[in-house]
């Protein structure tokens, strides 16, 4: 499908997030909700679905959907309550899922995406506390599996379910709105948000219409996302999909389909016309929940620096650029590191511009290729800052410092040691400088008479030749002075 | 009748339950009496009376989030048809 063609269709993107509150306890027994326990050790006869029990609301659980609700621009209703939803899946003990339906916690938020004259409000229709179901796995391989395994420790953990109005126009703004959304809630301190872990999920709902259209075209729901890429790579692929139907004619059905990963295509889930009859109604066993504006205002004094105030303070503060700012306040423990370091190496003279291009430059490449999170790593701002000063101070050459910056990483030892230890300290003693510089000249007379000729970038390949003599220790004012001086 | 055969065999469907000939025609009149019960209240001028959503006069029942340990694997799977390595052994879910 060319450019042109699918400039005549635009789409229309919602999503519905789901994200693990980081309660002690359960939202409605006091299990425990640590992550990675053995399986159905983390379990009680309420969360097990047995009879006579009776469910318990966490006041934490209400704390910090509230407060992720706040900081999400939502206005608190008054008055929510609880539902059941329900339908038969061996992931639901109780074949009912308790929820909300027609009176959510909070209504009317937004978050903003973009920059610039694009900068864009999505809204948020609603956010609404709810229960997750156990963990399903397959005995052997999925399509060989005679039967199920379950796992109950996560059923009974509080989430909270997070649906954008269908503002968003595209997969990348679609990527966008939750990587703005997982930095609030990870600032507001509500969830770990690690998508890799389950703490944060993603479906989504689109649908195609000709640009320019009010009418909203049938949507599909997209499920079965497993990272912020598949949300681009799946709704990518369901756009086309969608504009290719009604290109040939044919008609989008409003249908649930799941993304195949392996494959990057969108398969309809069939046979589960009538799942979507969840027969709702009020949870007799929990009473409604009456939030006063006092106690959601003492919520609201709660809450920590979200990630845009942190944004212009980075700018105005360090003065750095608006897309450092953004890089480094993405996650809050990111730029915790980040104020560390200045903390530590002092703001004069571009130091806050340094630091920042260290930070986003080789930490966090070196972040991504281990899969890791700054807390999981051995380096601390004592490391970052060591360096910084080992090159100020003229010890070692900033190549060198890239060099060990990763070996600094994994084994937590200190710039200073892996230095001393390894003589990558920078050759600043003249006399050894002119010793090599000497032989350069002698091993390479063409590029000398280039030089005398005339050719002034001929200098650059005996810089060069001399650094890579001194495995990048020799100090490169240095060097071109000496080199200057032989050649006359 | 208030309620039809189809909306009977809806249900049970939802409700997984299998009904045999006879069973449809009871459930179905007896289903559409329980209805017909409940629609006299429907006469009523209820435009002034909040919705009662629960029947206590109760609101924010609420617990500290605390933990409490619950029960040992070995009771939570001793009532399981079926458990192999600590887990629940079902049978297995076709997902289309
Ligand atoms: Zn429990």
């Amino acid at each position: 499908m060319d450019s042109a063609t699918a400039a005549e269709f635009e789409p229309v993107i919602g999503l519905e997030v789901h994200v693990e509150l980081k309660t002690k306890s359960k939202i409605f027994c006091p299990c425990p909700t640590k992550f990675g326990a053995e399986p159905n050790t983390q379990v009680c006869p309420v969360c097990l679905g047995l009879p006579g029990v009776l469910p318990v609301l966490n006041e934490g659980a209400v704390e910090l959907a509230v407060m992720a609700a706040l900081a999400l621009n939502c206005d608190i209703r008054p008055s929510s309550r609880f539902h059941r939803k329900n339908y038969f899946y061996p992931d639901l003990p109780k074949a009912y899922q308790i929820s909300q339906y027609d009176h959510p916690l909070a209504t009317g938020g937004w978050i903003e995406v973009g920059a610039g004259a694009s900068r864009k409000r999505i809204g948020i229709k609603r956010l609404h506390l709810e229960e997750d179901a156990g963990k399903l796995m397959h005995e052997g391989s999925i399509e060989t599996a005679a039967r199920s395994l379950v796992d109950f420790n996560r059923c009974g953990v509080p989430l909270i379910e997070i649906v954008s109005e269908p503002d968003i126009s595209s997969p990348e703004e679609a990527k966008e709105y939750l990587q703005v959304l997982k930095s609030i809630l990870q600032y507001a301190g509500v969830s770990d948000c690690r998508m890799q872990e389950g703490s944060l999920r993603v479906d989504a709902n689109v649908s195609v219409r000709p640009t320019g259209s009010a009418a909203f075209g049938t949507r599909t729901e997209l499920k079965n996302i497993g990272s912020f890429r598949s949300v681009v790579r799946g709704l990518q692929y369901e756009i086309r999909r969608q504009i290719e139907v009604i290109r040939a004619g044919g008609e989008v059905l409003q249908e649930t389909r799941h993304w195949d990963e392996q494959r990057e295509v969108t398969v309809a889930l069939r046979g589960k016309e009538e799942a979507h009859d969840y027969r709702y109604f009020p949870e007799p066993d929990l009473v409604p929940l009456h939030l006063d504006r006092e106690w959601v205002e003492s919520v609201r004094l709660k809450l920590p620096e979200l990630p845009e105030a942190r944004k212009r303070r980075f700018v105005s503060d360090y003065g750095l650029p608006e897309y450092d700012a953004g890089v480094l306040t993405a996650s809050p423990s990111l730029a915790e590191f980040y104020e560390r370091c200045v903390g530590l190496y002092g703001r004069g003279e571009g130091r806050p511009k340094t630091v920042s291009n260290w930070v986003m430059g080789e930490l966090t490449r070196f972040l991504n290729a281990n899969n890791i999170e700054i807390e999981e790593a051995r380096v601390t701002p004592s490391h970052v800052v060591e360096l910084l000063r080992l090159i100020e101070g003229g010890s070692i050459s900033g190549k060198i410092a890239k060099a060990i910056f990763d070996r600094m990483c994994e084994t937590g030892e200190m710039p200073s040691q892996i230095v001393r230890r390894e003589g990558l300290g920078q050759i600043s003693d003249e006399s050894e400088i002119a010793a090599v510089v000497a032989r350069v000249i002698e091993e390479n007379p063409k590029v000398v008479g280039d030089y005398k000729s005339g050719k002034a970038q001929a200098l650059g390949y005996l810089v060069g030749q001399v650094m890579k003599a001194t495995g990048g220790r020799a100090s490169p004012g240095l060097v071109n002075r000496v080199l200057r001086e032989r050649l006359g | 009748m208030a309620i039809s055969r189809d909306e009977v065999l809806h249900v049970a469907r939802l409700a997984r339950l299998e009904l045999g000939e006879d069973e449809i025609e009871e459930y179905t009149r007896q289903l559409s009496r329980i209805l017909e019960h409940i629609q006299k209240l429907q006469r009523l001028d209820t435009k002034d009376v909040p919705p009662t959503s629960h029947v206590l006069d109760l609101k924010n029942v609420l617990r500290a989030d605390e933990t409490r340990p619950g029960l040992s694997r070995e009771e939570a799977l001793s009532n399981a048809p079926d458990a192999v390595s600590g887990f629940f052994r079902v049978p297995k879910i076709r997902e289309s």
